[in-house]
């Protein structure tokens, strides 16, 4: 009896280990899922508005000179500005940024993902619990600029004889 | 033709048919072992809890290699933030159903052919129709059934594993955002790539389990026998996981 018992507790253990790992994965993984998160480390919320956010994800880092000062926790639209609102969780320990900084959206490399970048000001006043960061700018968007680019290459080039060959027929 | 060769055809056509009746009285001696759960507990317990640790440690290393490999791959085009990504997409689809399996094959597969075919060689099974039990619904299908249910879940667990080796490597060593890491997967991952992972592991949770079974209980009743079934075992296991693994990719996309 004492055996049988093990052995059904022993079976007992696998079989909710292998649904908690099933549950995982069809909840923590696909886009479509609802997730737990993983607890943002405490610290304070702030917002920024941006005219396009690209890419940016919920989760993406938040970073100042290059280092990961927070993460990005809500990405909303405001109807009011017609803007992307963005709410921000900056760590505790960096509570000194001036509240002219100016946040961006950036590139981790070429094919990379977004994350906030924030130039700091030269105030010094702070940025608190609630604050908004007026500055912005957006996301580089690469098919815009490839379109500005040709745009300004195929009227350069209407009138020069160099690169007419290769332009639209 | 020779007379060889055409009795090896016959021989081979003949194996066929049997393992394919097999399968069909296997399924209908399904609906009665579940009856009797507690034999199919015995064997979830069999091939999946006892296979645990060596499914968790594989999949931890096969997570940590794949964010090195991922991690030197990415880096060269400045894309190592697609880390998540591509570890999550390649355990998900690929790694996790098929290592799973092919362990699965050589750990519980095996147990499952020597065990039945030593059933056979010692006359047990005899013994059991002579007592009017019927062994394909006491000891076959108890045994399929057990494989069916453990190899899926033991596919989820090393995922699960191998996506947590994946960030070690990832995230704690190579330094590639926490953030980045999980917020590109989650975005990139539809339901629909977990799915593929989850119809995968129950077919080859099925097919093992039927070869397992099969073999075993049409082993020679010697003690050469039952080690040419265990061997045979392995390496159907191993062809049909990686020829129905094609089949369902190309199903899938």
């Amino acid at each position: 009896m004492r055996a049988n018992r093990s052995l059904e507790i022993g079976t007992g253990l696998f079989v909710l280990l292998g649904l908690a790992a099933l549950l995982f994965l069809t909840t923590q993984l696909p886009s479509s899922g609802m997730k737990f998160g993983f607890g943002t480390p405490p610290g304070y919320q702030v917002t920024a508005e941006f005219d396009n956010i690209g890419d940016l994800k919920v989760g993406a880092p938040v970073k100042m000179a290059g280092v990961r000062i927070g993460e990005v926790t809500n990405i909303g639209f405001d109807t009011n500005s017609e803007r992307a609102k963005v709410w921000l969780n900056i760590h505790k320990r960096y509570n000194q940024i001036p509240v002219d900084s100016f946040a961006s959206i950036d590139t981790e490399g070429l094919l990379g993902g977004q994350y906030v970048s924030i130039s700091p000001g030269g105030l010094t006043t702070y940025l608190k619990n609630g604050s908004r960061i007026m500055e912005t700018q957006s996301a580089l968007v690469l098919e815009n600029l490839i379109n500005k680019f040709f745009a300004n290459f195929s009227s350069k080039s209407g009138s020069g004889s160099q690169g007419g060959s290769k332009g639209p027929k | 033709m020779s007379n060889g060769s055409r009795e090896g055809v016959q021989e081979a056509l003949r194996k066929t048919g049997v393992t394919a009746l097999f399968f069909g009285r296997l399924l209908a001696a399904c609906v009665p072992a579940l009856a009797r759960p507690r034999l199919i507990i015995a064997q979830v317990y069999n091939a999946g809890a006892r296979s645990l640790i060596i499914i968790m440690l594989s999949g931890l290393f096969t997570g940590m290699v794949l964010g090195l490999q991922g991690y030197d791959l990415l880096q060269r085009f400045g894309a190592t933030s697609a880390l998540g990504i591509a570890a999550a997409l390649s355990l998900l689809k690929e790694l996790g159903p098929v290592l799973t399996a092919l362990l699965f094959a050589g750990r519980a597969g095996t147990a499952l052919t020597s065990e039945i075919g030593l059933m056979r060689a010692t006359d047990q099974l005899t013994a059991m129709e002579v007592m009017a039990v019927d062994p394909m619904r006491h000891v076959a299908a108890p045994r399929f059934l057990g494989g069916l249910i453990a190899l899926p879940l033991l596919t989820a667990i090393f995922i699960v594993i191998g996506l947590f080796g994946a960030q070690l490597v990832g995230v704690q060593m190579m330094g590639v955002d926490r953030g980045i890491f999980w917020s590109q997967m989650q975005s990139a991952i539809a339901l629909k790539d977990v799915t593929e992972g989850v119809v995968k592991s129950v077919v080859f949770g099925a097919v093992l389990s039927l070869i397992a079974v099969n073999e075993g209980y049409h082993a020679d009743p010697t003690a050469e026998g039952v080690g040419r079934a265990t061997t045979r075992t392995v390496v159907a296991s191993s062809v049909m996981t990686l020829l129905l693994d094609y089949v369902l990719t190309a199903a899938f996309l």
